[in-house]
């Protein structure tokens, strides 16, 4: 590669499984009978458990020694490439992940306490959530948020299950079946909404680049129960009208969700409850500085107005006289989504970057993230190939844009999955095309965020451009691609086969025979 | 932010050809510009403020290593391997979020490694990544077995953990709705704490989607009759769903030797800190049939080819049917969940081998065991089925005259965390609580709770 970019290989160790590997006796970690006066005690330990459901045959796991292990994991490490390069996977908001936070969650006062510890053994956690709490509803205006959903899809799903609490409470679920989203918000908004037993209505996107208010009128009824929205959409457009929609659900009765996911680019700007919004989401693992860490420990923040918090996930935490304590309530019973008060390590680490942001660094990021946004954009359209999506739409995007590679791949063949496979070539991280549904051929979505230099985002762009030079220049390097990585493009026929799928090396055994494992180890 | 200088903002502003950032959010109508001043705290702008901060406040809680614990109930206090904190700390691993299955071949096998070592330990070949939790699981297990067999009913054992029977319940709705599915306790044997297979019989019929039933139970009864309750199942045409604690399966048989259809469970136990109940993850496993692989809610990584003859890969299987391929249409939903857990499960399990789980079970199953006869043995104390379980037991104190809660209180006075108060959620079991020894604790720690326990009962 002479064209300016650094000189990059990932590593490559060509890693067995780890079923291949160790000898039969090698032991990794002995739990020894270290008091053999124990057995005498207690009796023989097989004795003690019940005829027929003793295990006869051990487990089939590898035996290896604790430094292979560890080697063995660092190896796969190094072969996960993550944000040690650029990643501006859009939809995401990669950022940086304060390793303060990192390192204070791994210690015993968080990681070793016991989630049924008397409360008063638990004040610095509850101090904890409360500060965030109260952070997060300064920032939105909402009366109550709570931690508990796993990821922002269980944060929908928590506001699908408190939809059907509140009609249920009023005598309406019968009535109240249906959840209205728009075709650009994110899949776990309908996803959520059938899966607490609703009808999903998905308004389709308009020229102005969102459903229009007509459209959302003809849908609404006495039979709506919620609007599940985000706003922004990772098109980087804005919704106008989104108070009139909010007005709109509220006169029929239904309530109003705001999918916060892209909050980074309105925060401090635009709070939820003066858009009129009954409830929102944030994402602790992505606008809060917590670590993506490949799909989670994950936080859904849910926050909702004082109306609906009797139908909320359980315990909640409030402040008594002198410290903290949690409180259930009954009505939570078929609006639980998790046990306990959530992924307590993420919650830290958004309550630490919020501390270190305060309101004007949150306001700041807000603003760099629009800025980086819009810079990346001039620098981008003028690459030939590259057209923004929705063209027609030319006010300044929010702070992601979702881009076209419909013209590269008309003139070239090259394609938008050829460009993501040929970006890690050169160490950045392949970006996020499009949830579905697509409305934009070959399309791209990155995000910039507020954190990443201009420097890195010159180089990501950089590599955009070379990559599309490449693709009229030398198409077959980019369609082949990668080059530089521990292996190959995948070849994905067999992955919907089940005559050849494989999720447990069990099951690859079985169906491939141990022939066709000897062949692939060999490779 | 590297990008707060006033250079920085100033060179992007000017290849935009703005003057000002606030023109870049013209989309947003001026009405809907908040006019609020902020009331968030003072940042501190300082890593060692905002440390001295974090220790400040976090050092009020009191943890199960300066005390000694005997909660579980679900999350347990395991020995966490130091391998596994340093593997899935590493930066790699916690920042990749997506990637390609070749820039990230690494976390992927990891991942394949996971369900691959999880299967042999429950015995099935089909395994999902992990959801968020073990009634998640549940949940999960409901709706699937729910599809498969187009019935309405799901049988769950009426000694459960409260939460997590709310998180099941929470995937089953209400009555008024469709596609609503209908929770029925089965009772248990006072005698036994294992299932009432009478009362079973009774309520299996053909509306019964699933049988839900737990082995060890939540208050840590090995089931033995596991094999009669999934045979009774399947011939009535419903899915045997078992819940197990993986890290008794060195010890315990695997669910497809008693013949259940779905495992779920917990992955905390695997190399996770508790995290005050942020440890959690679940996990399903199936045979790999295509009646239950084509039900999966969850992203799963199958091993599978590169376009290079022999290479390996791992790649994403049955994509189409999860939320992201197919939104309404798609199984349940899926999202970020407890990924990276799964890769510290991935290392304990190597790390432990087939040797190790079995150690550590007989371990946990001496350890427990003598707790439980120290603990019988004192005046006014009797534990409720002391023999046939696994790391749990249940505590009475009503001879004593005590409430659950005073005991607790006398014993965390002593710095030691007694097990878990049940009379509020098993009033039948009156004032008890829930023990869990593991092997980290020793005789001498198992000595000093008799002598708290008797002290504290007898004062
Ligand atoms: C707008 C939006 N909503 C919801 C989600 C779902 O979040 P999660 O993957 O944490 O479930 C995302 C994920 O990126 C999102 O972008």
């Amino acid at each position: 590669m002479n064209n300016g970019l650094r000189k990059y290989h990932a590593a490559v160790w060509d890693e067995p499984l780890v079923m291949e590997m160790g000898a039969p006796g090698r032991r990794g970690m002995l739990f020894p009978d270290a008091e053999p006066e124990l057995e005498s005690l207690a009796g023989d330990a097989g004795g003690l458990v019940p005829e027929g459901m003793r295990r006869e045959k051990a487990a089939d796991l590898p035996e290896l020694s604790e430094p292979e292990v560890l080697r063995h994991y660092l190896h796969l490490s190094q072969e996960t490439l993550g944000m040690m390069g650029i990643s501006l996977f859009g939809t995401c908001t990669m950022k940086y992940n304060p390793r303060i936070a990192e390192s204070i969650t791994r210690l015993p006062f968080v990681a070793d306490t016991h989630p049924d510890q008397d409360i008063e053994t638990l004040q610095g956690t509850l101090e904890v959530i409360h500060g965030l709490d109260e952070m997060l509803r300064d920032l939105t205006g909402m009366d109550r948020f709570v931690f508990q959903p796993g990821g922002g899809a269980d944060a929908a799903f928590l506001h699908a299950t408190v939809t059907r609490a509140y009609h249920q409470a009023a005598g309406a679920l019968s009535q109240r079946r249906k959840i209205i989203t728009t075709a650009q918000a994110h899949p776990c908004n309908p996803a959520t909404a059938a899966a607490a037993g609703f009808d999903v209505i998905t308004l389709p996107l308009e020229s102005e680049g969102y459903a229009s208010v007509e459209a959302l009128r003809s849908v609404v009824s006495e039979r709506t129960a919620a609007l599940m929205v985000n706003n922004p959409d990772d098109i980087g457009i804005y919704n106008p009208h989104i108070e009139e929609w909010v007005d709109i659900v509220h006169e029929a009765g239904g309530l109003c969700f705001y999918d916060h996911a892209n909050f980074n680019g309105v925060m401090g700007r635009v709070r939820a409850r003066e858009l009129g919004f009954d409830a929102c989401m944030m994402m602790l693992h992505k606008t809060f500085g917590a670590p993506k860490a490949g799909g989670g420990p994950a936080v859904g923040a849910y926050g909702c107005v004082s109306e609906l918090a009797p139908y909320l996930t359980t315990p909640v935490v409030v402040k008594k006289e002198g410290g903290y304590t949690v409180e259930s309530s009954g009505a939570a019973r078929t609006t639980q989504v998790r046990e306990y008060l959530g992924n307590i390590p993420v919650i830290v680490k958004a309550y630490s970057w919020l501390r270190a942001m305060g309101a004007e660094g949150v306001k700041e990021a807000a603003d760099l993230s629009l800025l980086a946004n819009n810079y990346m954009e001039t620098r981008l359209l003028e690459i030939p190939g590259i057209t923004k999506g929705l063209p027609h739409l030319d006010e300044y995007r929010m702070e992601m844009t979702r881009y076209s590679l419909g013209e590269l791949t008309e003139e070239t063949g090259v394609t938008t999955v050829d460009v993501q496979n040929r970006m890690v070539d050169y160490g950045v991280d392949a970006y996020w095309m499009s949830h579905e549904p697509w409305f934009i051929p070959e399309p791209f979505t990155p995000e910039a965020g507020e954190m990443w230099s201009i420097e890195d985002l010159d180089y990501w762009i950089d590599v955009i451009a070379a990559i599309c030079d490449e693709a009229r220049t030398n198409p077959e390097i980019v369609k082949t691609a990668p080059h530089n990585q521990p292996i190959h493009r995948l070849e994905g026929s067999g992955l919907d086969d089940p005559e050849r799928w494989a999720t447990t090396w069990r099951a690859y055994r079985r169906k491939h025979g141990s022939g066709a494992a000897a062949a692939a180890s060999e490779g | 932010m590297a990008n707060s200088t006033e250079e920085a903002k100033n060179q992007m502003l000017e290849a935009i050809g703005v003057h000002s950032v606030d023109r870049l959010f013209e989309q947003i109508p001026d009405e809907h510009l908040t006019r609020r001043e902020f009331r968030l705290p003072a940042p501190l702008t300082s890593e060692v403020a905002l440390k001295r901060h974090l220790l400040d406040v976090l050092g009020k809680n009191e943890t199960c290593e300066n005390n000694l614990n005997f909660l579980g109930g679900g999350v347990w206090q395991h020995h966490v391997p130091a391998i596994c904190d340093e593997i899935w700390s590493r930066s790699e691993f916690l920042t990749s979020v997506w990637g390609t299955p070749s820039s990230d071949l690494g976390r992927n096998q990891a991942w394949f490694e996971y369900a691959s070592q999880l299967g042999e330990l429950v015995g099935m070949d089909f395994v999902g990544l992990p959801v968020y939790s073990w009634g998640a699981a549940v949940g999960h297990a409901f709706r699937m077995a729910a599809r498969m067999t187009g019935r309405t009913r799901v049988l769950v054992p009426a000694l459960m953990d409260p939460q997590r029977l709310d998180v099941a319940r929470t995937y089953c709705g209400f009555p008024e709705q469709e596609g609503h599915l209908e929770m029925v306790a089965v009772a248990y044997d006072p005698a036994t704490g294992r299932l009432d297979l009478a009362d079973l019989d009774g309520k299996l019929d053909r509306e019964t989607a699933a049988v839900y039933f737990e082995n060890p139970s939540y208050l840590g009864v090995i089931e033995d009759q596991a094999a009669a309750v999934c045979r009774m199942a399947r011939r009535r045409g419903a899915e045997a769903i078992v819940g197990v604690d993986p890290i008794s399966l060195g010890v315990i048989a695997p669910p497809s030797d008693y013949g259940a259809d779905i495992a779920v469970g917990t992955t905390q136990p695997l190399g996770i800190h508790m995290n005050g109940g942020g440890g959690v993850g679940g996990f399903i496993a199936t045979r790999d049939e295509e009646r239950y692989a084509r039900e999966y809610p969850t992203l799963q990584v199958s091993l599978t080819d590169t376009i290079v003859e022999g290479e390996r890969a791992f790649g994403l299987t049955l994509f189409q049917q999860s939320s992201y391929g197919s939104r309404e249409e798609g199984k349940d939903w899926t999202g970020n969940s407890v990924y990276l857990w799964a890769i510290a499960n991935a290392a304990y399990m190597s790390v432990l081998g087939p040797t190790g789980f079995e150690e550590l079970g007989r371990a946990v199953l001496r350890r427990s065991h003598y707790a439980a006869r120290r603990i019988a043995e004192i005046p006014s104390v009797s534990v409720e089925w002391p023999t046939g379980f696994f790391k749990e037991f249940v505590v009475r104190y009503d001879e004593t005259g005590l409430s659950a809660a005073q005991v607790g209180a006398r014993l965390r006075a002593k710095g030691i965390f007694g097990g878990k108060d049940l009379s509020g959620d098993f009033p039948g079991l009156g004032q008890s609580a829930l023990y869990c020894v593991t092997e980290v604790h020793t005789r001498g720690d198992i000595d000093r709770l008799a002598g708290a326990l008797e002290e504290a009962v007898c004062a």
